[in-house]
This record gives structure tokens, sequence and C-alpha cells, in this order.
């Protein structure tokens, strides 16, 4: 039986807000170093991402004159409530399977778009025409992504026979086949533009849109951005091992294995980012709808084929 | 409202204004973010809009066209903040001091519209990227 007090804890403290805040700050933190380290830097120190959150929150917080002064505020809440939801969702489900039903892989799909979508809402009310132009990526990125994301999700789905609830599709590793390890990559990369990283970061684009989409935002508004981020460094990649590498487990063992699956995905994440150059918004959705889209479709016919005959590699 | 500067120390970031230098002092505030000097040891980030600046990095006399630029970009930045003028230009005019299209220098365009402004001075022509790191760090430890 769970109580409220239970429900508290979880959304607060445990899978929720302390720890998926704590985390993405180390993992932002991480991002930063391990730039450093490649381009031969010596990168900030640990305490960098939560002194800056910090900063910004003793910062004056301007709203322009001609914003939507509602939806401009109301907007960076909206999309920590999505991620923190969401970290929610995938934590719960993780470390207390079997004991609650809090949700299936598309509640969480629906989930993880509300953090793009309110950065939209956010953005496009702040009246400022470089985060106008910015907004224009976002949504062009948002419509590119969502569908090869939701395709390799398919994928996942057929492999684990039809299961639909975050703790069943944990219990395989869809990745141990062609199928599954071409959508764990398709979603790896559609994962990256959520995060908004090079190569697919256009809609923030610093050198030639000024920081595009977060333009307006300062003070503790942009700190509140900055922590949906850094909490989406946690959430994002934590669904993908639970969906596609098998989970986290609830014995030690389990929970210290799941915990370097996550590390790995981070790593790739980084070594992403820092090996290619921003792409343009036109490139970004023809790689995502043509080149992802075939590829997701090959996967889904020998998921398929693998799933009739019972073939496991497939 | 007056609110506190202290928490900038630990994470300044710096936003670039070109009032008109000869792209000297620019090029040396680029060097900072290399691997070389690698000023995000500081926590230094160059941002890429004023808002979510803590400091400006002010190069240049000011002409006559950048000053209603200078003043617009100094009341859009987010309070409190740094005003940084690099390089001689920038603190006093210079070898410009006496040309038609002047109207700097920097401290003299803030302070019309702010006179509690806080301004850092780093001279040279142009400062080396190790003096404008010293310049950083001793206002920073004074606020």
């Amino acid at each position: 039986m769970t109580s409220e007090m239970q429900i508290l804890f979880w959304i607060l403290l445990f899978p929720g807000f302390v720890f998926t805040a704590g985390l993405g700050l180390f993992a932002s933190w991480l991002v930063r170093k391990v730039s450093a380290l490649v381009q031969y830097r010596v990168g900030p120190p640990v305490l960098q991402p939560l002194r800056d959150i910090r900063k910004l929150l003793s910062k004056e917080v301007l709203i322009p004159e001609q914003a939507n002064k509602w939806v401009f505020i109301g907007a960076p809440l909206v999309g920590l409530a999505g991620v923190l939801l969401l970290s929610t969702l995938l934590g719960v489900s993780a470390f207390w399977p079997r004991e609650i039903f809090v949700g299936d892989i598309i509640v969480a799909i629906y989930l993880m778009v509300l953090p793009s979508l309110a950065l939209i809402l956010g953005s496009s009310a702040s009246a400022s025409p470089h985060a106008a132009v910015g907004t224009a990526r976002e949504m062009k990125l948002v419509m590119g992504y969502e569908l090869p994301l939701v395709l390799a999700f398919i994928v996942v789905i057929i492999k684990s026979g039809g299961a639909l609830g975050l703790s069943a599709i944990a219990e395989h590793t869809p990745v141990a086949s062609i199928s599954g390890a071409v959508a764990f990559f398709v979603s790896l990369l559609c994962i990256h533009a959520k995060i908004g990283y090079v190569p697919f970061d256009m809609a923030e684009a610093e050198t030639e849109l000024g920081s595009g989409v977060l333009m307006e935002y300062s003070g503790g508004l942009l700190a509140l951005w900055n922590l949906t981020s850094a909490m989406m460094l946690v959430a994002l990649p934590m669904f993908l091992v639970q969906v596609f590498l098998g989970g986290f487990g609830t014995t030690p063992a389990g929970i210290a294995t799941g915990l370097l699956k996550y590390v790995g995905v981070l790593v790739l994440i980084i070594l992403i980012k820092n090996t290619n150059p921003r792409v343009r918004i036109d490139q970004a959705m023809r790689f995502f709808w043509i080149w992802c889209g075939l590829a997701l479709v090959a996967a889904i016919a020998l998921a398929t084929v693998g799933n009739i005959y019972g073939i496991g590699w497939l | 409202m007056a609110l506190s500067a202290k928490p900038i120390k630990k994470s300044p970031w710096v936003f670039h204004v070109n009032t008109g230098a000869c792209n000297n002092c620019d090029i040396e505030i680029v060097d900072l973010l290399t691997p070389r000097f690698d000023v995000e040891r500081f926590g230094i980030k160059l941002v890429g809009s004023p808002r979510h600046a803590d400091a400006l990095l002010v190069t240049g006399v000011v002409t006559a066209q950048a000053a209603p630029r200078l003043r617009e970009v100094y009341r859009q930045t987010a309070k409190p903040c740094v005003v940084f003028a690099i390089g001689a230009c920038a603190c006093g005019t210079g070898i410009f001091h006496t040309g038609y299209h002047v109207v700097g220098p920097v401290d003299k365009i803030i302070k019309e519209i702010d006179p509690n402004a806080i301004i850092a001075y780093v001279p040279g022509c142009p400062p080396k990227p190790e003096a404008i790191i010293s310049g950083v760090v001793k206002a920073l430890s004074i606020l």
C-alpha cells in the first residue's frame, strides 16, 4: 500500500527532485569536464553547476515589455514539472517494480515531450525575434525526432513481447539483437536532440542566435531552465537504460551495473557532442525522417520476423 | 532593490561588447577561452545574450554609433553586473582621443545612465590575456 507520505517521498526526495537534481548537476559538470578534457583544457570545478544556479537565483529577473508575462513565467515551471514527473515515474518503476503501477512507456513518451513544448511556449511568449527563430527550429526539431523515437519504441515493444509497462520492458534487453541495436542508436540520437546538444543545438545556437530560445530568460527563470536540462541529463539516459539495456534490477549488484550502463550512455552522449559540428535544421530533419526512419522501418520488419519465427538475435 | 553581487564571484558569465575596437582586444579575449588559458576553470563562460551576463567585456573607444547600443546593452543586462573596460581605448580612448567620431570612453557612457555602475579597467594595447585574467580576478575579489 502506498500512502501520501510515500508518494511525497518519491516525488521530492529519492527518485524525484533532490536525487535527480543532484545527479543531474553532477552529470552536467561531467559533460563540461569531459568536453574540457577532450579539448586539452582543465575544465570547471565540481560545484560549478551548483554555483551557476545559486548565482542565477540571486540575480534580477527581467521580463520583456511585450512578452506574455504569465506564459513566460509559467513555461519553465511546466518544463521542470514535466521532467520531475518523468524521473519520478522512471525511478519508481525501476526501484519499486511490481509494487505500484505508475505508468507505462506511452506515459513516458508524453512526459518526455513536455519540457520541449514548454520551451517552445516560453520562448515564443518572449516576443524576441531571435527567440522566434529558435522557436521555429525547436518546433521542427521536435517534429523531426519524435517520429523515429516512437518507431524505436515500437521495436522495443515487439522485442519484449508486447509489454507496455516499464518494469516489464526492463526485464528484456532488446539491445542484444540487430533490430534492438539499431533502435538503441537511433533513440540515442533522438535523446541527444531532446537534450539540445551539438550537433542538434540549432535552437540555442549561441554563435548565430545568441542562445536563441533562452535568449530573453534571466535570473531565476534561467536557473529553472538550467535545472530542467540538468535533470533531463538524468531522466533521458535512465529511460534508455530502462527500455533498451535491461534496467536496474533491485539487487545491489543490479543497481551498480545499472548505474554503469547509465554512465556509459552519458559518455556516448558526451562523445557525440564533442566530435560533431552543428547541423542545419533541414539536415537534421532529413537525417531523422529519411535515414533514421528507413533504418527503423527495417528494424521493425526484422523484429517482427524474429518474433514470428522465434529468432532472438534478429 | 539592491541585490548582492557576491555570488557573481564564483561564476561570472561574460558578454562581449565591441564598441569600435580594432579587433586586437577581441582576439585577446577569445584567447582566454583557448586551452592555454581556459578561464572555464574559474567558472567564466562566454554567453550569447546580455540577459544571461554578469559582466560586460567592453572593447574599443565608444564611437558615436556604438554609444546608444552600449547604453542599451547595459540596460538589458540583468543586474547586478560588472563592466570591464578592456584595452587602452576602452579605458581612456587611447590614441583616438581627438577623433571626430569618439564620444567615449566607456566609463563616461555607462555612468551617464547608471552612476553607481561597477567598472573595472584593464589597460594595454592590447592587454595580454594574463592581464585580463588578473584584472578580472582583482575586480571580483573586492566585490
